[in-house]
Formats: structure tokens, C-alpha cells, sequence
């Protein structure tokens, strides 16, 4: 096959890689080339993104504050994290008196491969995706719900009381919150028919489904954000960490390359939840077009779909740090109230609505 | 006779969760350690203790000439500097029976005022950060400096003004002293609704606040519980109002007073105090009487022998100096009443059976003070 590189469609250049390989390679081999370049490639996108994020967050909630945010280090403090990334690294690592070493040093890892597990399922731009399961959209949840467990041993293994509060407090969130996450995605599936990425990013081809599946995918899509953000464990859900009552929360005892682990960890996951609302909700890397009008949709198509895709996962993104910089905290009780009083029956029975417009073929 | 193994058991199982909120905690805003004990999330017991940052500044008081204790009165209530001047300016100044010229009177007024503006919005940028709402506290600061930068102008610090003396002030005012004042007063009518528009209405903020700590007036006396605090539970407490002092009697402003006595009407005294402050501000600024900046006074200050007691209103509550003079140049003994102190006392009453956040919220709404408890 010859080498072809079409930016609209990815999937001749994928197939190339993949065809070569098997015709140079043992089909062995060439399997295991193909998981050393998508695990590479991950592992750069995974750390230039969490670099990325964390400098815009800095200059979004400076621009928030009246602030004018990291600008020393590169033009417009871009480098700033790469410099805080180094100091991480070179900080001392410091031992815990009776904390149990072997979890205390698993947890950061559970936390972070949790994030990278998920990221693999993601579709980034049409025929660039890693994996696509049938069941995508039930992996990535699975996954990602993984790491309150590197969360929870965090806390448990640091022998410091705040930490193990923190840890406590993260697990009821985190668990809880599961379930508005899990609900509010099969609402979507219940529309697309489909648990696979490709099939519901296709099925949004003529109309994203937050336009198509109107009140009840609106409804699905702002309890999606609410959740999402309470798993992962950012504001003003963040009483995991909740720096003003638990000081740091359950990485607390945590310095060095292994806290720079659970803070990439918490904005890696902020991505690939801001990534699983573009795709379920606002087409993915489907560009924005309107059943009918050609030429409009033409210029859409004009647009790279990687750009679609990172657009709209960094419009969520924005979002999910405007109410970060904007809330106070909200208090344990209060958390769990609005989960299981409130999230938990609206969406249920949004799903038996979305199920009744689905039926009579309501959706557009 | 229960066997070692099984009373080391039962031990354990009745062990409280204890857990040391402070001396170094991010919401305690100072050297504060609160031993918490918690059933879970819900805090059982608090025992404040108190001490890291005592100085010793009554006792040194006692070697220090009344015009140098104006130098130490600023480190107690580091927010409230001015106040805590004017209290022990008044004190010498009624002792000694001088009268000190009413553009004295007026300035020392409006410092008042600014000060407790300050003093307020710097508390308001720290009950957004207790609560977790991070970008209060740039909101307020950036106001703050409006007034700070005022502060530098007349006296040449920002914070520890030490402007008094008594009989006096320590030099005139600026000539841009009123403009500017007037200039801030228009500027923060129209960012104090803003501060309502971030935090006051929002609903978590309410949610976190509402019915949380609830002072009851009868507690709020019997602990002396003073300033924006007190006034919250129903308390009329303001010096200014029924004690009035300096300038205070020639203005109108109303005693904000709420009867709930939750975490919230703290939260709304205070803000309301500040709507007050500037009202305050408006009536003085622009009538500020010609005359000198200081009376005339005798380079020693020699109390007469005897007990004084003067009081003002600081951005916290009532302060109280107490003096014993031998007739010397120093005093023989000195006593502050510290509002902070008596309000520290009332911790564990409010957020015993209420969970660490509403701790956290408590404290942050009785805006403490750290230096001003110990001393």
C-alpha cells in the first residue's frame, strides 16, 4: 500500500504503518512494534497535554482574578510548567515514618495509569484511535473508575490523618458520582444506539446529539459535566483535597515526581472527561453541520478534524475551570445529597424519556 | 479483671480521632491550634490553644513610655493598627484632661473607617478562600490596595500605621488625602455589589453557610462576644454607637444588627458594615475643620496615679485598654482586652455536632486574629 497523508481522514495513513509493519515483520513482531509506537505516541500526547493544561488553567484562573499569571519563563511564562515539571523531578523524594512503603509508592502509579488506560479508547480525529471496542464508552468509565482506588490507598498508606479523611471522603465522592456518570452516558447511548466511539461519533454525521436528542441529551450533558467534575475530583467538588480543611488532602505526605503524578493525573483526567463530553455530546471530531445546508457544511468540512475535536474538548475544559475558579466548596453532606436526592432520579428518569423519544422517534 | 490484650482493645476502640487543626494550617491564618476530636467527619470536641505567638506586649508595656506603647498596640491587631492607636491615645488624652483639636477628631475618625474597610475586605478575601471560592481573595485584595495605598500617602506605612500619638497624629495629612478618599468611595460603591454577585448569592456559599454555628444572643453576652460577631446575634455591642468617641457622635450610621447568629449574617454584618463604613467616610471627608494636628503636649506623659479604662470598636469588636498608673512615666500595669481573644472562647460552643467544613466556615467568620489573642 502506498504511503498516502490525508489530514481529513487519518485511516490511509494508519492502515499504511500497519500494513507495512505486518509486510516487513513476523505478524508477532509487527503487533508488538504497533504497541511500542501507540504507547509512545500516548505517552508524548499524555505528557504535552497535562503540560499544556496545567499552564492554561494557571492563565485561565489568573485572567479570572485579575491576574496576569505565569510570564517569566518562555514568552508568556509558556514554559512555565516544564520548569516546574524539572524541579519536581530533581526534588527530594521523603520517606514516610511507619507508612506503608509498598502501597504508599503504588498508589501514584494505580492513578496515573488509570488516566492513561483511558486516554487509549479515546477517537482523537477520524482514523486516529487506538482501540475501538464495541463496548468504548463502558471501558473508559470502567477504567477511569479505577483510580479511586490509587486515591484511596494513597490516603490509607500515608499514615496521616487528614490524608486518610481525604481518602475517605474521596471514595464515597467518587463512588457515588460513578453512577451519575454511567447514567447520563447510556441516556447518550440510549440515542445512538451504541456503546462503540466510532458508531456514536458517525451517528452525529448530519446533528451533534446535544442538538438531536434535544431536552434529554441537554439534561444528560450538564449532569455529565456536574458529575465528571466531582470524579474527578476538582473544584468545587475537590473535598478530597480541600486545601483550606485537609490541607492537601490525601497527597498530602506525597513530594516530588510522585505528587507531580496525582496533579498530572487530576488534569489528565479533567481532559479525557472534557474528551468523552465532546464526542458523546458535541460530535467529537464530527465537524458542526446543518442537515441541509451543503455549502455551510462544506466550509465545516474545511476544518482538520483533530482541530474539531481539540476545539470543543478545550471549550469543556474552559468551562470545567470557569465554575473551578468561580464556587466555593461544597460540604460533604451537601455532595452526596446532590447526588443521590437530586442527579440520581432526574436521571433516571431522563433516561426513560430519552428511551419514550427514541421509541416514538422524536429526535431530529 | 480484663486480660491486657483485650483492655488494650477496648482502648483502642474508645480512642477519639484527634487532630491538630493548626499550629501550621492553611485556615487558621496564624500560629491557632484547635484540637479537634471527630466522630467521623462530625467535629465532637475543640479545644483551642493559644500561645505560639505570645510576645509578651503587656509586659513590656510596663517598661515602654505611653508614647512608645502606641508602637506595640499595632502588633496585636495587626488589621485593626489605627484602633488599636486611637485606644490608648484616648486613654492618655482623657487621663491627662487634654482636648484634642477636632480636625484630630475627624481624622482619626476616618482612618477608623478605612481601617475597618481594609480590615473587612482582606477578611472577605479569606472567608472565599476557607470556603474554597479562591478568587475572592484576589477580588479583595486588588480593593484593598486602594486604601493601603491611601494609608502610604498619610502616614507613610501600610499597614502598622502608628499615625497616633497621644494628643494627636504624628504629622498633618496629605493635601490629596480627601480627593483620594472620595475617589475610593466611588470606586468601591461600585465593586462592593460585586462581592455580593461572587459570593453572597451564590448558592453552595448560602448551602455552606446558612444555619451553621448559630450564637445564641444569651451566649453571645455571657461570652462577651464582641464586633460584627456579636452584632450578628442580636448583641448591640458597637462602641461607636453607644460609647461614642472621637468624631463618632457627629455622624449617622446605622448599628447593623441581625438576630440569626449563623455563619451567614456574620458574614452579611460584615459586608453591611462595610456599606456603613463608607457612609461614614462620605460624611467626614469633605468637613475635615481647620486647626492643628496635635495639642499641645509635654514631651514626658505622666499619668496620675489612679486606674483608666478606655474602649473602641476595632474591626473585630470591642477592645479595652486598662491602665494602673503609679504617676510615672510608664504605665504600672496594662491590660488589653482583646476582642479576638473573648471571641476564640466561643469555638468550641458553635462547631461542636457540626462537621470540619463548617469548622472551617466558623473560624473563618469570626475573622480571627492570632497576635491579638496571645499577645
Amino acid at each position: 500500500m502506498d504511503f498516502s497523508f490525508n489530514i481529513y481522514d487519518l485511516t490511509s495513513f494508519t492502515k499504511w504503518i500497519d500494513t507495512s509493519l505486518y509486510e516487513y515483520c513476523a505478524p508477532f513482531w509487527a503487533m508488538m512494534w504497533e504497541m511500542i509506537i501507540i504507547g509512545v505516541s500516548i505517552l508524548l500526547f499524555y505528557a504535552v497535554i497535562g503540560l499544556f493544561l496545567v499552564y492554561a488553567e494557571r492563565k485561565v484562573c489568573a485572567f479570572m482574578q485579575n491576574r496576569v499569571g505565569p510570564n517569566r519563563v518562555g514568552p508568556y511564562g509558556f514554559f512555565q510548567t516544564i520548569a516546574d515539571l524539572l524541579k519536581l523531578l530533581m526534588k527530594e523524594l521523603i520517606p514516610i515514618k511507619k507508612a506503608d512503603k509498598f502501597l504508599f509508592n503504588l498508589a501514584p502509579f494505580i492513578v496515573i495509569i488509570a488516566s492513561f488506560m483511558a486516554i487509549a479508547a479515546i477517537p482523537f480525529s477520524k482514523g486516529l484511535h487506538a482501540i475501538d471496542f464495541n463496548i468504548g464508552v463502558f471501558y473508559v468509565m470502567a477504567v477511569s473508575a479505577m483510580s479511586v482506588i490509587g486515591v484511596l490507598l494513597a490516603g490509607w498508606s500515608s499514615n496521616n490523618k487528614y490524608s486518610l479523611i481525604g481518602a475517605m471522603r474521596s471514595g464515597a465522592q467518587i463512588v457515588s458520582y460513578e453512577l451519575s456518570v454511567g447514567l447520563s452516558l447510556i441516556t447518550m447511548c440510549v440515542l445512538a444506539g451504541s456503546m462503540q466511539f466510532s458508531t456514536i461519533v458517525e451517528g452525529q454525521k448530519d446533528c451533534w446529539f446535544i442538538f438531536s436528542g434535544h431536552i434529554p441529551a441537554f439534561i444528560a450533558f450538564v449532569i455529565f459535566l456536574i458529575a465528571a467534575t466531582a470524579e474527578t475530583n476538582r473544584g468545587p467538588f475537590d473535598l478530597a483535597e480541600a486545601e483550606s480543611e485537609l490541607t492537601a488532602g490525601y497527597h498530602t505526605e506525597y513530594s516530588g515526581i510522585k505528587f507531580a503524578f496525582f496533579f498530572l493525573a487530576e488534569y489528565m483526567n479533567m481532559f479525557i472527561v472534557a474528551s468523552i463530553a465532546a464526542t458523546v455530546f458535541w460530535g467529537g471530531w464530527m465537524p458542526f453541520h446543518v442537515y441541509g445546508w451543503t455549502g455551510f457544511n462544506n466550509v465545516m468540512d474545511f476544518i482538520p478534524p483533530f482541530i474539531w475535536y481539540i476545539g470543543k474538548t478545550f471549550v469543556i475544559i474552559w468551562i470545567m475551570m470557569w465554575f473551578k475558579w468561580t464556587f466555593p466548596r461544597l460540604r460533604i453532606d451537601q455532595l452526596l445529597t446532590l447526588e443521590w436526592k437530586y442527579l440520581l432520579p432526574i436521571n433516571l428518569i431522563n433516561i426513560l424519556l430519552m428511551a419514550l423519544i427514541v421509541l416514538l422517534g422524536w429526535y431530529f | 479483671m480484663i486480660p491486657e490484650e483485650i483492655s488494650s482493645v477496648v482502648e483502642l476502640e474508645q480512642q477519639e480521632y484527634i487532630i491538630n487543626v493548626g499550629p501550621q494550617h492553611p485556615s487558621t491564618h496564624g500560629v491557632l491550634r484547635l484540637v479537634v476530636s471527630l466522630q467521623g467527619e462530625i467535629v465532637k470536641n475543640l479545644q483551642p490553644h493559644i500561645g505560639y505567638i505570645h510576645r509578651g506586649i503587656e509586659k513590656m508595656c510596663e517598661s515602654l513610655t505611653y508614647q512608645q506603647i502606641i508602637h506595640l498596640t499595632d502588633r496585636m491587631d495587626y488589621l485593626s493598627a489605627h484602633m488599636n492607636n486611637e485606644a490608648v491615645c484616648l486613654l492618655v488624652e482623657n487621663a491627662l484632661d487634654i482636648e484634642v483639636p477636632e480636625r484630630v477628631k475627624y481624622i482619626r475618625t476616618i482612618l477608623d473607617e478605612l481601617n475597618r474597610l481594609a480590615s473587612h475586605q482582606l477578611w472577605w478575601c479569606s472567608f472565599g478562600m476557607d470556603l474554597g471560592a479562591l478568587t475572592c481573595f484576589f477580588y479583595g485584595l486588588r480593593d484593598r490596595e486602594k486604601i493601603l495605598d491611601i494609608f502610604e500617602e498619610t502616614c507613610g506605612a501600610r499597614l502598622l500605621l502608628s499615625y497616633n500619638t497621644p494628643g494627636g497624629l504624628m504629622w498633618d495629612i496629605h493635601p490629596n488625602f480627601q480627593k483620594r478618599i472620595k475617589d475610593f468611595i466611588k470606586y468601591f460603591r461600585k465593586k462592593l455589589p460585586e462581592y455580593d454577585d461572587l459570593l453572597t448569592g451564590n448558592v453552595i456559599m448560602q448551602a455552606r453557610t446558612k444555619g451553621i454555628g448559630i450564637l445564641s444572643l444569651e451566649d453571645a453576652i455571657n461570652y462577651g462576644i464582641t464586633g460584627p460577631t456579636g452584632r450578628a446575634s442580636g448583641f448591640a455591642c458597637d462602641v461607636r454607637k453607644h460609647y461614642p468617641y472621637s468624631a463618632y457622635n457627629k455622624v449617622d450610621f446605622k448599628e447593623i444588627l441581625y438576630t440569626e447568629g449563623d455563619t451567614f449574617h456574620r458574614y452579611k454584618a460584615r459586608i453591611d458594615e462595610m456599606w456603613e463604613s463608607m457612609k461614614i467616610l462620605e460624611q467626614l471627608v469633605d468637613n475635615i475643620p481647620e486647626g492643628d494636628f496635635t495639642a499641645k503636649m509635654k514631651p514626658v506623659v505622666k499619668l496620675p496615679e489612679g486606674e483608666y479604662f478606655q474602649r473602641v470598636e476595632t474591626a473585630r469588636g470591642e477592645l479595652g485598654v486598662y491602665v494602673i498608673s503609679k504617676g510615672d512615666k510608664y504605665p504600672y500595669r496594662i491590660k488589653f482586652r482583646s476582642p479576638n481573644f473573648c471571641n476564640l472562647a466561643i469555638m468550641n460552643n458553635l462547631a461542636s455536632g457540626f462537621k470540619i467544613a463548617d469548622l472551617i466556615a466558623i473560624s473563618a467568620s469570626m475573622d480571627l486574629i492570632i497576635p491579638d489573642i496571645d499577645r
